[in-house]
């Protein structure tokens, strides 16, 4: 199931720079992705979740936020360093997204229909009767019921899981290698979220795509994801395979974030939850950046970044802390 | 299977004893509706139809010249009135010219004002405003810098000191108006832009790898147009009253050509003893703005996919 690499990500710095001094919001992120598998990006908000998303996929927000250095390879091709009009090549083919709200990710003023024809058009010419045809299978690979009356409509009359869905054929239209989710599920009801996890699951099955799949929510990760990368101010603390981060974390930060997700089983008592606020991400210490928050905290944490460990297979961990292997 | 939604069905229509006048009035177009968007306002339509056919076929409808004087005749109320004339349908003016006549000809200068101003700054203002509110930063600043500039222009000085350098006529007058309108037209949806640049859609159409100039032109255009045709509607109004006030000042259309600005211009020293001169246009006006916003407001209704059921 699980192939060669597709995407690779080499120490990612994409910083804002604003008059009052610049915010590393994503600051040496690295990571790869492979065939199939599906990569969860986890981490508070504000950790730089969605802007490493957007640094893929260059789309980034309007007001001095650059990329500053790294790559993004693509196939072993650096996206960076293609021009805009390549990138739009790229976009949507090679690499594709679904954002959080599914309220606003269509266009209210066309059918559905019109709006997978402009993403199937993209990839293949047509007579507009085969055009609609491949939009029909679109929304019935998506589990649209009764998809020739859907196309029709206009987005306002669906349910936000509907809606959802159709964002999904759309995005997937392009047969892209990588698929980025942010946040896909948090707008949806649970059980609506669970159809629609079970539904990506099932797309990937097809095509093999790869996911990076951002979220905030643990539960979400288990059953979603291959591996698990989770982000702290700016960096990737720890990443490894969902097993070993659930039943072992070994950055003190994952080890709370897993600690204060509520449990099904044994006796109930008041969450764990962590103390403190992340630093600042304009003014971010020298040392390790959980270390103002830490309960293991020593000089060494505040002196000097801890640099990555491998702490086991595919497991790695950026803490003084932890026995390397 | 996924989940099945029925299909949205319309709520059935109840008909209230109060709203049958209103109906009368205002008939639906297939009895059942009680949605606004659904009832055709053919009234105004009829009234703007009435309008359009005047403009087109004046030297066939109009009974007279619009600019012949006959003297013997001057200041003739309507003919329905003590002293009216069975010759005169709507009295004459203080040269003793067919009001009938002038407002029949009247309505090709402001209608065709209208058209050329509201094509002109209209088209203007739009793309100003798509551009600015999408691409934003510098482009943004410099074109609502001159937006701003525009509205601190006197538009009147303006349209004087073009009459003065090129002379008066329909070109100077629509330039005119196009500079008066353009600003504010740029404003409202450069505003209307900026948020939905906000939305996802735009953000996946660039996901999907859709141009700058793609998405302006097929995810913003179409979002605004709603608030573009409200605008045109309002601002039919604007002009026939900046026409009017121009052709006044002497630097729109020059005299005798009749226009329904210059009708009222010129019987509103004789408001007091004879009120048709001025009144009548002012009717003609009115009916007009007022047909043309109740058909730009179900206009607005219909091209509402909110408001439209299938």
């Amino acid at each position: 199931m699980i192939g060669e690499t597709v995407l690779e990500v080499r120490d990612l710095h994409t910083h804002f720079f604003l008059r009052r001094g610049v915010v590393k919001a994503v600051d040496g992120v690295s990571f790869s992705l492979r065939r199939g598998e599906v990569l969860g990006l986890v981490g508070e908000s504000g950790c730089g979740k969605s802007l490493t998303a957007l640094s893929l996929m260059r789309l980034l927000p309007k007001g001095g936020a650059r990329t500053i250095k790294g790559e993004v390879l693509l196939d072993g091709e650096n996206i960076l360093e293609r021009t805009p009009a390549e990138m739009r090549e790229i976009r949507g083919r090679r690499i594709s997204m679904v954002l959080q709200d599914p309220q606003t990710s269509l266009n209210p003023v066309f059918s559905i229909g019109d709006q997978l024809r402009e993403a199937i058009e993209r990839r293949q010419r047509g007579t507009r009767a085969e055009v609609m045809k491949e939009a029909v299978a679109a929304l019935r690979r998506v589990e649209i019921a009764a998809p020739e009356q859907r196309i029709g409509q206009y987005p306002h009359q669906m349910s936000g899981g509907m809606k959802q869905r159709v964002v999904g054929a759309i995005a997937i239209s392009g047969e892209p290698a990588v698929l980025i989710a942010d946040e896909p599920t948090t707008a949806l009801d649970v059980t609506i979220q669970l159809q629609y996890l079970k539904l990506l699951k099932r797309l990937q099955a097809e095509t093999g795509m790869a996911i990076l799949f951002i979220t905030h929510d643990f539960g979400v990760v288990g059953r979603m994801c291959d591996r698990v990368a989770v982000m702290y101010a700016g960096r990737i603390v720890e990443c490894g395979p969902v097993r070993q981060i659930f039943e072992a974390p070994q950055h003190p930060y994952t080890r709370a974030l897993i600690a204060s997700v509520p449990k099904m089983s044994g006796p109930i008592g008041r969450l764990t939850t962590i103390e403190g606020q992340p630093p600042s991400l304009m003014d971010l210490p020298v040392g390790c950046r959980f270390a103002s928050r830490c309960a293991l905290v020593e000089q060494r944490c505040l002196d000097a970044y801890p640099g990555t460990v491998r702490v086991g297979e595919e497991h790695t961990a950026d803490c003084w802390k932890v026995v390397p292997r | 299977m996924a989940v099945i939604d029925p299909p949205p069905s319309a709520a059935p229509s109840v008909l209230r004893p109060r709203r049958l006048l209103w109906r009368l009035l205002w008939p639906a177009r297939n009895g059942a509706g009680a949605r606004r968007a659904a009832r055709v306002p053919w009234i105004p339509i009829g009234i703007m139809s009435a309008i359009v056919v005047m403009a087109l076929f004046a030297p066939l409808l109009a009974p007279y010249s619009p600019i012949d004087q006959t003297l013997r005749d001057k200041l003739l109320p309507p003919a329905w009135m003590m002293g009216g004339s069975d010759k005169y349908l709507l009295g004459t003016d203080a040269f003793g010219r067919d009001i009938l006549s002038r407002l029949i000809y009247g309505a090709r200068v402001s209608l065709l004002v209208a058209l050329l101003a509201l094509t002109a700054g209209g088209g203007i203002g739009l793309a100003v405003g798509i551009v600015a509110g999408y691409l934003g930063g510098a482009v943004d600043s410099l074109l609502m810098r001159l937006v701003d500039a525009a509205f601190t222009f006197p538009a009147i000085l303006f349209a004087l000191l073009l009459a003065v350098t090129m002379g008066q006529g329909l070109g100077t007058l629509v330039i005119a108006i196009t500079l008066l309108l353009w600003a504010s037209f740029a404003r409202v949806i450069r505003g209307e832009v900026l948020s939905l640049r906000q939305r996802d859609f735009v953000a996946l159409a660039r996901v999907r790898g859709c141009s700058a100039p793609r998405i302006m032109l097929t995810h913003i255009l179409p979002n605004v147009l709603n608030t573009f045709m409200v605008l045109v509607t309002l601002n039919i109004g604007v002009v026939i009253i900046a026409e009017a006030t121009l052709s006044f000042l002497g630097a729109g259309i020059p005299p005798p050509t009749p226009t329904w600005g210059l009708m009222i211009s010129e019987g509103r020293g004789r408001i007091a003893d004879a009120w048709w001169v001025a009144l009548i246009p002012g009717i003609a006006i009115t009916l007009m703005v007022l047909s043309v916003n109740l058909f730009g407001d179900w206009l607005r209704d219909r091209l509402d996919p909110r408001l439209r059921q299938l």
